[in-house]
């Protein structure tokens, strides 16, 4: 009989927690920011169809990065949840921190069980409030633990060092075309500190926007009025170039 | 689609075994609904009054929602089952628009509110029926249309006007003489109060215009841009109009006899 190889729990967590950060950082990056009338999530992807963002509830939106099976899997269980919640008691019992909750005990049961592969996943959950300071915005990493965020927030890809960028640059009260303006220019640094153009039509931009007159905030930001917006933040990016070199 | 009944069908309305009956159930009813297609849309209303017998259970009930962004449902019937099931509803079609991240097709919706129908049969022949008119606005077609319901779900696709509930036979009546192809959003809105004037005239369990209490029908457009309910002032000031006409010629408009 041969004696099986023993590993150690904190090696054995170590090499999951590895193995799913390498996952999440093969895929593009995606940041959200919140600006004055709510909430923006940019992201770069070439598809059409497989989206990076979407709409959970009224004002609750979802992003993910890493694979996108198992993200796909952890939306349509959110989606249900909230509509559940929602048609049991009252639309306004929805709350981001409710389905960050559940997303954390799945993300969590799952990296420790061992019978399981980590998901190579990290989730934003996000929910527009009244006013900026009611916003919400919550980082799920594979682990499950939850990181309360505020102004600006990177996952995937190079995240942290976009992250490090978004910090400096991101002010409250920012324009919409303000902050499609600043996501852009984050994402469009690459690893070795060059730029790239990043085209629109590779752009996935969404908003949670609480001047909608609207129940459900959440509106995709596609096509001429995407263009729009890009042109507008063009005008102003010189003016503000010029005052990033002083 | 059907979550609810993979996830937690006791949620669901409709699903317990009724004990038997003894005489009819006392509950409220919704009755008048009324609809109206113009090129660019379709008018959705209804009267406030819900009846119990041969009292008036409520006067401000509100028998109208929104199913989705081009979809609306007017209920006539048992108002409890009703509401419910347009709570219902507006949950399957929102789930499944974020589910698939496309919207069903107006066929689909009209569809699927069909099989609700049924499945509430049984309560019907107890006589709890709930009886729907269902309008919205065809993005694949560019124009409005109506779906009228009979109790065992079945469906039908009305041209230009339809009416449902107790007071919907004088509802028709007044349409049938008032309705033109190229009727105005405003003029479509006009016509179906008018409508809604002329049931609450010769039916009892119809509410017209509350002048007194400010209790005014509900009247909804659904266009190209989405679903739009007029606000107070505006149905308040199209009631007014219509009332002020009455008050010369109680009987309203007189079509051409030939």
């Amino acid at each position: 009989m041969s004696t099986p190889f023993y590993v150690s729990p904190q090696q054995q967590m170590a090499d999951r927690a590895e193995y799913a950060r390498k996952g999440i950082a093969r895929g593009r990056s995606l940041v959200v920011l919140q600006y004055a009338d709510g909430i923006v999530f940019v992201g770069e992807n070439p598809s059409r169809a497989l989206h990076k963002f979407s709409e959970i509830y009224d004002r609750i939106g979802f992003a993910a990065a890493g694979k996108y099976n198992e993200y796909e899997n952890l939306r349509i269980g959110g989606v249900r949840y909230a509509d559940l919640r929602g048609y049991t008691y009252d639309r306004g019992d929805v709350t981001a921190r409710g389905l960050a909750n559940v997303y954390a005990q799945t993300l969590g049961t799952i990296f420790s069980s061992v019978g399981e592969k980590p998901y190579e996943v990290e989730l934003v959950v996000a929910e527009v409030g009244e006013t900026t300071e009611q916003d919400q915005i919550y980082r799920l990493p594979h682990d499950g633990s939850i990181v309360d965020e505020h102004g600006a927030v990177a996952v995937g890809g190079n995240a942290e060092q976009i992250s490090g960028y978004l910090d400096q640059h991101h002010r409250d009260g920012m324009t919409l075309a303000e902050a499609l303006k600043l996501a852009v220019q984050s994402l469009s640094r690459d690893t070795n500190g060059s730029e790239r153009e990043i085209p629109a039509e590779r752009l996935e931009v969404a908003v949670l926007d609480r001047t909608r007159p609207q129940k459900r905030k959440f509106k995709r930001i596609t096509g001429r009025q995407l263009a729009r917006l890009l042109e507008a933040d063009g005008a102003q990016s010189e003016a503000e170039s010029s005052e990033d070199t002083e | 689609m059907d979550f609810l009944s993979d996830h937690q069908p006791e949620l669901l309305p409709g699903n317990k075994k009724l004990p038997p009956l003894q005489g009819a159930i006392e509950a409220p009813h919704g009755t008048t609904i009324v609809a109206v297609t113009f090129p660019g849309g379709v008018v959705l209303a209804g009267d406030r009054r819900a009846t119990m017998g041969n009292v008036i259970a409520q006067r401000d009930i509100e028998k109208v929602f929104p199913a989705d962004e081009y979809s609306a449902v007017g209920i006539a019937g048992t108002a409890g089952l009703a509401v419910e099931m347009v709570k219902l509803f507006q949950l399957e079609l929102e789930h499944f628009e974020k589910v698939e991240g496309a919207q069903l097709s107006l066929e689909g919706k009209a569809n699927r509110l069909s099989t609700m129908i049924r499945s509430n049969l049984g309560m019907a022949m107890q006589g709890l029926a709930v009886v729907p008119l269902f309008a919205g606005y065809d993005v694949d077609r560019e124009k409005g249309r109506i779906f009228s319901y009979d109790v065992t779900g079945g469906r039908s696709e009305e041209q230009g006007y339809a009416a449902t509930g107790s007071g919907s036979i004088f509802a028709r009546g007044a349409m049938k003489k008032l309705f033109r192809e190229d009727l105005s959003e405003a003029e479509a809105t006009t016509l179906v109060v008018q409508a809604l004037y002329d049931a609450a005239d010769d039916d009892s369990a119809t509410g017209g215009p509350d002048v007194a209490r400010r209790i005014y029908p509900i009247v909804t457009v659904i266009t190209e841009d989405g679903f739009r309910r007029l606000s107070e002032t505006e149905s308040s000031e199209i009631a007014r109009s219509v009332l002020e006409r009455r008050l010369e010629q109680p009987d309203g408009p007189r079509a051409a006899l030939l």
